[in-house]
């Protein structure tokens, strides 16, 4: 019998992981206005109110789990990756799809084989491709700004407050923006030049990039994450990026474009590294992290879509139970050889 | 400076020894009756030799060590012997074991002391000793001490280990020992060397023991033993890990340290063996820290077979709120179901349990992958693939992962966020792992036999069958002696004999083995009449022309 325990819970766990993300999310609200927060409660509401019905449906004890924390960091990750301004029933849908479907019918906490948030990302995102990809415009570079009021109205009533167009509060994405361009035959250089860019990547969008970098790097002072999948996942998307940019600068934007812009941070820290859904080995996760980060890359430039973020780490979470039985550790008092049974 | 290599894993749960490290080893005072169980190592149990009624003195033989991995029991004090019967004994089971219940007279009268003149003597006549004089490791493994200084003589064992990294919480007997006693460890420690004939010998603390590392070295002054401070992390007691920790060494997977060339002792089997070899005294007793939901938290030597209740008592009175008591320490120790239980020679330490000092873990959660336990793992194990192994009850499963290299030393349990109880699903898993090995070996046996029995019928079959051959064949010889016919007829009957035998084994009765030994029998009487018969008929074709 073990008689004591650590002063940890996976509520704790999944409390950091929320306060972790209040960094990032301060910078969208100062960098892309008020409407984050109308969805990340919309999200909130949707998550524990399925999460509960299914729990009861299920006839599980409703109050440990509930306060389990996981359900709400599922819908933070959700909100966090659909436009912020995305009416309410795409919020509420995408949620629901992610907890019911993705979470409890793979069997709940702890069972379930995709991400949850990104499961739900990515059944709205070929479900309703052109609400997804309705981004607002940075603060500096819009026309019109929302209120955290008008933006609740619009999100729940698709009104928008008088004189204001949807022109002026949206605009393409980074990502979106240079692959459009380059294929009409601009080069990186003329793209980036563009006000919608920064000093590395999107104008604001670099910086909450860093935001979640910093968060990232809490919860591994914090031992809620390991470095393993972080480092080995933007190490891959860098050196790809890399590669491919020495190669032809004019046609491959630089790495740290990369690395700064959509969700590769996010996706570096607090998606890809869920724990439920990811590998168990130290080797399993680089090579987990790595693989995202080359996919992201490829689905980036050369797929269909702009971000590769969720796609990619579904993917790699179909190969998680391969990875985690080739990548066993040596146990001690064992050969180096691999799984001798003496 | 000895160099450390470390082992992975490992874990700092909150110490809890100043409670009972500040306070001198008291002696307990003699209780008026001692169970001592006949039981008190790993290994056979030791056969009493004492009658209900029989006079015994202090230190006499009451149980003979039986079998290669058992030692013997001794009085704990003189008085008379009142019963030997089964009693309950500190043991998870909690099943009832053989005791020999002791009324002691009060007088302390020894049996004549005879110290054993280990420089001179015999190794293998001063083992024997040491398996009569009780000795077993004090570490809480109770390991048959002579065993384990039987170094086989192609394996030689250059290095002595120590073991004074006393790494569980709240236990401080050894801190304890190595203070007041540190002279003793090291003569101890000096009869091992000389079993063993090592090479250098190692005593590890670890660096929460000052005083115990002061006195150490202070006892070690002027001998060639070193002292080596290791960093205060659960579990650097266990062997393994230690070895690994010194030496840098792993010991093999379901192999022991000698493999690596060490043998590790516990400071207080040290001491032990200098009591019994420089003293002649068999170990009757040993140092219990009694600490956790107590008044007075402190370490008494104990006569082996002193009911608890007696010995947690001289810590104060049980506070009301005290809720059973822990024997061990947090991590491995497991909980007493009585408090009737006697000291036995495993027993380093009693916890009293409240729920202000251990409240009870929340509800378990499912594992949610965060391999925090594997972390951990001092084995480098995947804990929460075996809890999922073991949980699923894919018991084979678990068992090509390692289970059985789990120490269950609990690390995992420890950090677990979800409060899985991991070391409960282990010890389920392996249990019944074991239950089903035993199953096969007795189904095994009993087909064995099975076997054995008809082969026997077999044999016995040919034989009769053989005899009647030679018999007709040695009639026929005398019969038809000048019959230029008869070596061909005789190599024809040799032939039919040979034919009938091959047919014979090649006919396995595989459809009797469920029938009972009625049945066998009428088929036994059946067959033989048939053999008979084609014995006959084979004649024939030989006899016509
Ligand atoms: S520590 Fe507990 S929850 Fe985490 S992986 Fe291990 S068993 Fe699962
Ligand atoms: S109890 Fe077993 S599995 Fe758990 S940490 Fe210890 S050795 Fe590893």
């Amino acid at each position: 019998m073990t008689y004591v325990a650590q002063p940890a819970s996976v509520g704790m766990i999944m409390g950091k992981v929320l306060l972790a993300l209040g960094l990032g999310i301060a910078a969208y609200v100062i960098y892309f206005g008020p409407a984050i927060l109308v969805s990340l409660t919309l999200a909130s509401l949707a998550a524990l109110a399925c999460e509960a019905l299914v729990l009861r449906l299920r006839g599980y004890v409703i109050a440990p789990f509930l306060k389990d924390g996981s359900a709400l960091v599922t819908a933070w990750l959700l909100a966090l990756s659909m436009p912020p301004l995305a009416p309410w029933w795409l919020v509420v849908a995408g949620t629901a799809f992610a907890i019911v479907v993705a979470k409890h019918l793979y069997g709940g906490l702890g069972n379930n084989l995709f991400n949850p948030a990104m499961a739900g990302y990515v059944l709205l995102l070929v479900s309703f491709p052109s609400h997804m990809t309705q981004w607002p415009a940075a603060e500096m570079l819009a026309h019109a700004h929302l209120s955290l009021l008008d933006a609740a109205i619009y999100i729940f009533t698709g009104h928008l407050p008088a004189g204001v167009t949807l022109d002026a509060i949206t605009m393409a994405t980074p990502l979106d923006m240079l692959k459009t361009q380059l294929k009409l035959g601009h080069t990186v250089n003329e793209v980036t030049r563009a006000p919608l860019y920064g000093y590395l990547g999107g104008r604001g969008s670099e910086v909450i990039a860093a935001a979640w970098l910093v968060g990232g790097l809490i919860l591994l002072k914090q031992r809620v994450i390991t470095w393993h999948v972080p480092v080995a996942m933007l190490a891959a998307l860098f050196a790809a990026a890399l590669w491919f940019h020495v190669y032809d600068p004019d046609r491959y934007v630089a790495p740290w474009f990369h690395l700064a812009t959509g969700g590769a941070m996010l996706g570096a820290f607090f998606i890809a590294t869920d724990p439920v859904t990811g590998p168990t080995t130290p080797m399993g996760k680089l090579i987990f992290g790595a693989a995202i980060g080359l996919l992201v890359y490829l689905i980036r430039t050369f797929g269909g879509y702009p971000d590769g973020v969720a796609f990619a780490v579904l993917i790699m979470n179909m190969a998680v139970p391969l990875i985690d039985l080739y990548t066993q550790p040596r146990v001690i008092g064992h050969d180096s050889k691999k799984s001798d049974r003496s | 400076m000895r160099r450390l290599y470390g082992f992975p894993g490992g874990v700092h749960p909150p110490e809890h020894k100043t409670e009972s490290s500040g306070r001198p080893i008291a002696p307990a005072p003699l209780p008026a009756r001692l169970v001592v169980p006949l039981l008190q190592h790993i290994g056979n149990p030791a056969k009493p030799v004492v009658q209900p009624g029989q006079k015994v003195l202090k230190g006499e033989l009451i149980g003979k060590a039986d079998g290669y991995i058992s030692v013997s029991v001794h009085a704990p004090t003189s008085g008379t012997v009142r019963a030997v019967e089964p009693h309950p004994v500190p043991h998870p089971s909690g099943l009832p074991a053989l005791c020999v219940v002791i009324e002691a007279d009060g007088e302390e009268r020894w049996v004549e002391k005879t110290p054993i003149d280990y420089l001179h003597l015999d190794p293998s006549e001063v083992r024997n000793r040491l398996r009569d004089m009780g000795l077993a490791g004090l570490g809480g493994a109770v390991f048959p001490t002579y065993v384990k200084l039987n170094p086989i003589p192609e394996r030689s064992v250059p290095t002595l280990v120590l073991n004074g990294c006393e790494c569980e919480p709240w236990i401080t007997c050894d801190d304890r020992l190595m203070q007041e006693r540190a002279p003793s460890i090291v003569a101890g420690a000096r009869i091992m060397r000389h079993l063993l004939d090592a090479r250098e010998v190692i005593v590890a603390i670890e660096d929460n023991k000052a005083e115990a590392i002061a006195a150490m070295r202070e006892a070690c002054r002027d001998t060639d033993f070193e002292v080596v401070v290791v960093p205060t992390l659960y579990p650097s007691g266990s062997g393994k890990q230690l070895i690994q920790l010194l030496t840098g060494r792993e010991v093999p997977s379901g192999g022991r340290s000698t493999d690596v060339g060490v043998q590790v002792f516990n400071v207080g089997t040290a001491h032990a063996l200098d009591r019994a070899v420089n003293h002649g005294e068999p170990l009757i007793s040993r140092i219990v820290t009694v600490t956790g939901n107590v008044r007075r938290p402190q370490n008494f030597e104990a006569p082996l077979g002193m009911p608890l209740a007696e010995l947690v008592t001289l810590a104060g009175t049980p506070r009301e709120d005290t809720t059973g008591y822990i024997m061990g320490g947090p991590m491995m120790g497991f909980d007493l179901n009585s408090d009737q239980v006697p000291v036995v020679k495993a027993m380093n330490c009693v916890i009293a349990r409240s729920e202000r000092l251990f409240p009870p873990l929340p509800l378990p959660l499912p594992c949610i992958r965060c391999t925090r336990c594997a972390q951990v793992c001092p084995v480098r194990l995947q804990p929460q693939d075996l809890y999922w192994f073991a949980r699923a009850k894919n018991f084979g499963k678990a068992q090509e992962h390692n289970l059985f290299d789990c120490i269950e030393c609990g690390c995992c349990a420890y950090v677990c966020p979800s409060h899985i109880p991991l070391v409960d699903y282990y010890r389920f898993a392996k249990s019944e792992i074991w239950a089903r090995e035993r199953e096969k070996k007795a189904a095994d046996r009993a087909r064995e036999r099975h076997e054995f029995r008809l082969q026997r019928l077999e044999r016995e079959k040919k034989e009769r069958a053989e005899k009647l051959a030679q018999k007709a064949v040695a009639s026929k010889d005398t019969a038809a002696m000048p019959n230029p016919d008869a070596q061909a007829k005789r190599a024809a009957i040799q032939a039919a004999i040979e034919r009938a035998r091959a047919k014979q084994a090649g006919i396995e009765p595989r459809n009797v083995s469920q029938l009972p030994p009625d049945k066998l029998k009428e088929i036994q009487e059946i067959e033989a009449r048939r053999a008979k018969l084609r014995e006959a008929m084979q004649k024939q074709p030989g006899d016509t022309p």
